[in-house]
């Protein structure tokens, strides 16, 4: 049975076009219309929804659902799938976040698209099951050893949970590296109003296949079809291309070169490139009354929310306050950071976690304003009243 | 404007449901923003469950609530833990069958929903009849709004029972209306 | 096409050129192993183009390397759960995963348990050498009780893992074990278990003797084979000797290992119920139109 990717199906599948959801719900949904058609999970508390979701809608529409037997058969078999020519998908939360890291590093070493939902949860271990956090930003981009480049975008509403995840597909096969959608347990958990996309506004983006002479093709290397691309062409198994993938330091053929230090070096210099390159591309974020602003809060996901209540109670005082929300945290926007670090007297970062993205911030800010962290940890955002503190409002 | 509903219980009561249903009816069936938010944990398997709607003309920041506008109580346990925020303005709804000690020295509305619900044949539509009485009590709601959400969010096999339950509930809370 | 006779015809068809020396030390068996298997893939006439060789992480994962094929070398123990993706992605493929005995019964030993107990479409070949062979002769789950290791150098004194009665256990439906010295039995029994839907186990005994023979007093390959002969029993006679045969024949055979064909079922697999259970949603809501007009309109 192969699977067929039908947007009227889908959406006979997903119903109304305005919903009343659940945020993990969303990522199911961004998932569906995406075309994913394969998705390997293990439950974990908050993110059960999305595979209790994937569970029940995937195979209407002709998908894959395995409940696979830990968080490292969930992300190993994800990977195969990508590489049988599925867009896959897989959703965890922090204790399994860690135990997908492994896998992960190897889905960026083989440039293996697929997408991980992190709905997040206190930490370390199992900390608080069914609370929020955001203390996974850092694993996402470090987590995993070696050099790398991650892609992760934040959602603040259950409607950007499902825009993000879609999103997320499209960044992941557009440079064929793993995409983590970095929602947490209070976004998973809210219910607001979604609008499903029509079909035309959706502009999905799929992995450029292979079509060379398999005798002239190269699977590792950049540019051979795409002048000055260095996401390479996906020779799909199955499809005559008898490609060699391997986790071990590869040339451009695929094969194993791990005591060559050129080849580490070329191969490792192109997955990351392939990405910093292009990071001015891989910039998503919102500014909200940034203009005129002297403080400026920049955060991400959950936290912006509060952030947003409190800018405007601030502002109600005659406070210029604005917020820069970062929908991609990864590639960090230096360049838009650093701006705006110029312009403001301060920054604030409001996170839910004692301090993860406040540190490029700070980097970027490079002593052009005080950058100040507003910590919460718990399982609970902010109040606004919290935040209005930092800005010395009463 | 902006309101916030609280809506306790416990456990298996439709607590989560019923929170679902206002905040679709607000900004699904009605122009307005939504966020409902629930506790979750030992609590939706029995003992005090809460769900808490934010319904707003503008987009919703902080998607918690920071005080009750509305407070629906279905079960004793659920009245004593949840109700100490509660402000002057308050309005409080009750079932007394299932909250017999609600003296508290403030005017509640008082809704048998339970015995509305068994009169209809299943107690299993308590809470359909408490967001019928809600809606009418506190007003803010479309009436057909909020039962085209009861309507789009109950299994279709029991469609026609929980209509009966949501008018019934409107029809309770109306005579509370008047009576306090 | 030209008739496959001899294994240089065979080596040229099915192995990638231009990859010789292999890793594979003087005397290791997994050179054997793939022959075997090669000559399964001639008998069945299977498209190399729709093969896909998965593996994880030491000597014996090396080989889809060596294979003109997909090859999906992945992190160690976890094969089975990639193969597993991959078999979703495309069920016309032929997914075959080499895997070691630290690989499958260490590292890996939850992946294999549910793919078999999914009874997921797929050929295990798991070469059991008895040791970590490529990190240099570490302790393996699967070495006998006494045996020698870097990591037990007094001697092993936990009992081995026995991944065929594991599998056989969980309903898994083809399990055999060979040693690496029978050429016929296993090309059929890999054979078998290639055709068969869903899961198949197929395990070789194979010698290691740099890193397990050395150590343990059978580094002269020709004494490893003969300790193969001298400690294996083909499992009817074992099976007849456990239930029938006096305590003296039974404490003879207690520590030798059966050989042969554990388990042949014909159960359908994961994907061809999994096909099912989406007929059975496809077919759920074709009827659903019929039935709309009967329900009261809001």
């Amino acid at each position: 049975m192969k699977f067929i990717y039908d947007p009227i199906k889908i959406r006979d599948v997903l119903g109304n076009k305005i919903q009343f959801l659940l945020g993990d719900m969303a990522c199911v949904y961004g998932g569906l219309l995406a075309g994913v058609s394969f998705f390997g999970g293990y439950p974990i508390t908050p993110a059960s929804e999305v595979s209790e979701g994937m569970a029940r809608l995937l195979p209407r529409v002709g998908g894959t659902y395995i409940q696979m037997e830990d968080e490292i058969g969930s992300i190993a078999a994800i990977i195969g799938a990508s590489w049988g020519g599925a867009k896959s998908m897989t959703a965890t939360s922090g204790p399994g976040f860690s135990l997908m890291m492994e896998n992960y590093g190897y889905a960026i070493m083989t440039e293996t698209p697929c997408v991980i939902v992190n709905v997040q949860r206190t930490g370390p271990s199992t900390g608080q099951p069914t609370l929020g956090a955001q203390g996974d930003m850092m694993q996402a981009r470090y987590g995993t050893h070696g050099d790398l480049e991650a892609i992760a975008l934040a959602p603040s509403t259950v409607q950007e949970c499902l825009d993000f995840t879609i999103e997320g597909f499209n960044l992941s096969e557009k440079y064929r590296n793993p995409v983590c959608i970095m929602t947490d347990g209070e976004v998973g958990h809210l219910r607001e109003r979604i609008v499903i996309p029509d079909e035309k506004d959706l502009n999905l983006i799929n992995r450029v296949q292979a079509t060379i002479p398999k005798n002239k093709f190269i699977p590792f290397t950049d540019s051979q079809t795409r002048k000055n691309c260095k996401v390479p062409d996906f020779p799909t198994f199955g499809t005559g291309y008898r490609t060699y993938v391997t986790g071990l330091t590869h040339n451009e053929k695929g094969f194993p070169a791990t005591d060559k230090q050129k080849d580490h070096e070329k191969l490792v210099n192109r997955i990351t490139t392939k990405i910093t390159d292009d990071a001015d591309n891989l910039v998503m974020v919102e500014k909200l009354k940034l203009d005129d602003a002297d403080i400026a809060f920049v955060t991400y996901g959950a936290s912006a929310r509060p952030a947003e209540t409190a800018m405007d109670i601030a502002r109600s005082h005659g406070k210029k306050v604005g917020l820069l929300r970062l929908q991609i945290v990864w590639p960090f926007p230096e360049k838009i950071v650093s701006k705006l670090a110029k312009q403001v007297d301060k920054i604030i970062v409001p996170e839910m976690n004692l301090g993860q993205i406040y540190h490029p911030i700070k980097e970027a800010a490079c002593g052009n304003c005080e950058v100040e962290l507003a910590p919460k940890i718990g399982g609970e955002m902010h109040l606004p009243s919290e935040l209005l503190k930092y800005l010395g409002v009463k | 404007m902006k309101k916030e509903i609280r809506i306790c219980g416990f456990g298996g009561q439709g607590v989560i449901l019923s929170g679902f249903i206002i905040g679709k009816a607000a900004s699904v069936f009605m122009d307005y923003y939504a966020v409902q938010s629930q506790s979750y944990g030992p609590e939706a398997r029995g003992g005090a469950a809460r769900s808490e709607v934010i319904i707003s003309d503008e987009k919703i920041g902080y998607p918690r609530p920071t005080g009750v506008d509305l407070f629906v109580a279905m079960s004793q346990e659920s009245f004593d833990t949840y109700r100490n925020d509660l402000n002057k303005d308050t309005k409080i709804v009750v079932d007394p069958d299932l909250v017999p000690k609600n003296d508290i020295g403030r005017s509640l509305y008082k809704i048998h929903a339970q015995k509305i619900a068994e009169a209809l044949g299943n107690k299993i539509v308590t809470n359909i009849v408490m967001v019928g009485a809600s809606t009418a009590i506190f007003g803010l709601l479309d009436e057909e709004a909020v039962k085209k959400s009861v309507l789009d969010s109950v299994p279709k096999r029991f469609l026609e029972l929980n209509e009966k339950a949501y008018i019934k509930g409107l029809e309770a809370g109306k005579n509370a209306l008047k009576k306090l | 096409m030209v008739e496959i006779k001899t294994a240089d015809q065979l080596n040229k068809k099915y192995l990638r050129e231009g990859m010789w020396p292999t890793i594979f030390c003087n005397g290791c068996g997994h050179g054997t192993v793939l022959e075997y298997t090669l000559w399964a893939i001639e008998e069945l006439g299977w498209d190399m183009d729709k093969t896909v060789f998965t593996s994880g992480i030491g000597c014996s994962s090396r080989l889809p390397g060596y294979i003109n094929a997909d090859g999906l070398h992945t992190t160690h123990g976890r094969a089975i759960a990639f193969a597993t993706g991959i078999k979703a992605a495309n069920p016309d493929l032929n997914i075959i995963v080499f895997t070691g005995d630290g690989d499958c019964a260490g590292i890996g030993g939850n992946h294999f348990i549910h793919a078999a107990r999914r009874n997921i479409d797929m050929t295990v070949i798991m070469i059991n050498n008895f040791i970590y062979g490529m990190t240099g002769g570490q302790l393996a789950p699967t070495a006998p009780l006494n045996s020698i290791a870097t990591t037990a150098p007094y001697g092993n004194i936990e009992p081995p893992f026995d991944i065929c009665n594991l599998a056989k256990a969980l309903g898994a439906n083809y399990v055999a074990r060979w040693t690496v010295n029978h050429p016929y039995q296993p090309i059929k029994s890999v054979k078998d278990a290639l055709a068969k839907k869903g899961f198949s186990l197929v395990e070789f005994l194979a010698p290691c003797p740099t890193a397990y023979g050395r150590r343990n007093r059978l580094g002269d390959i020709k004494k490893h084979w003969e300790w193969y002969d001298n400690n294996t029993i083909l499992i009817e006679d074992y099976e007849r000797i456990i239930n029938y045969g006096s305590e003296k024949e039974k404490e003879e055979v207690k520590n030798m290992f059966p050989i042969g064909v554990f388990q042949d079922l014909e159960k359908p697999g994961f994907f061809e119920q999994y096909e099912k259970l989406v007929d059975r949603l496809m077919i759920k809501k074709n009827k659903k139109p019929v039935k709309k007009e009967t329900v009261i309109s809001r």
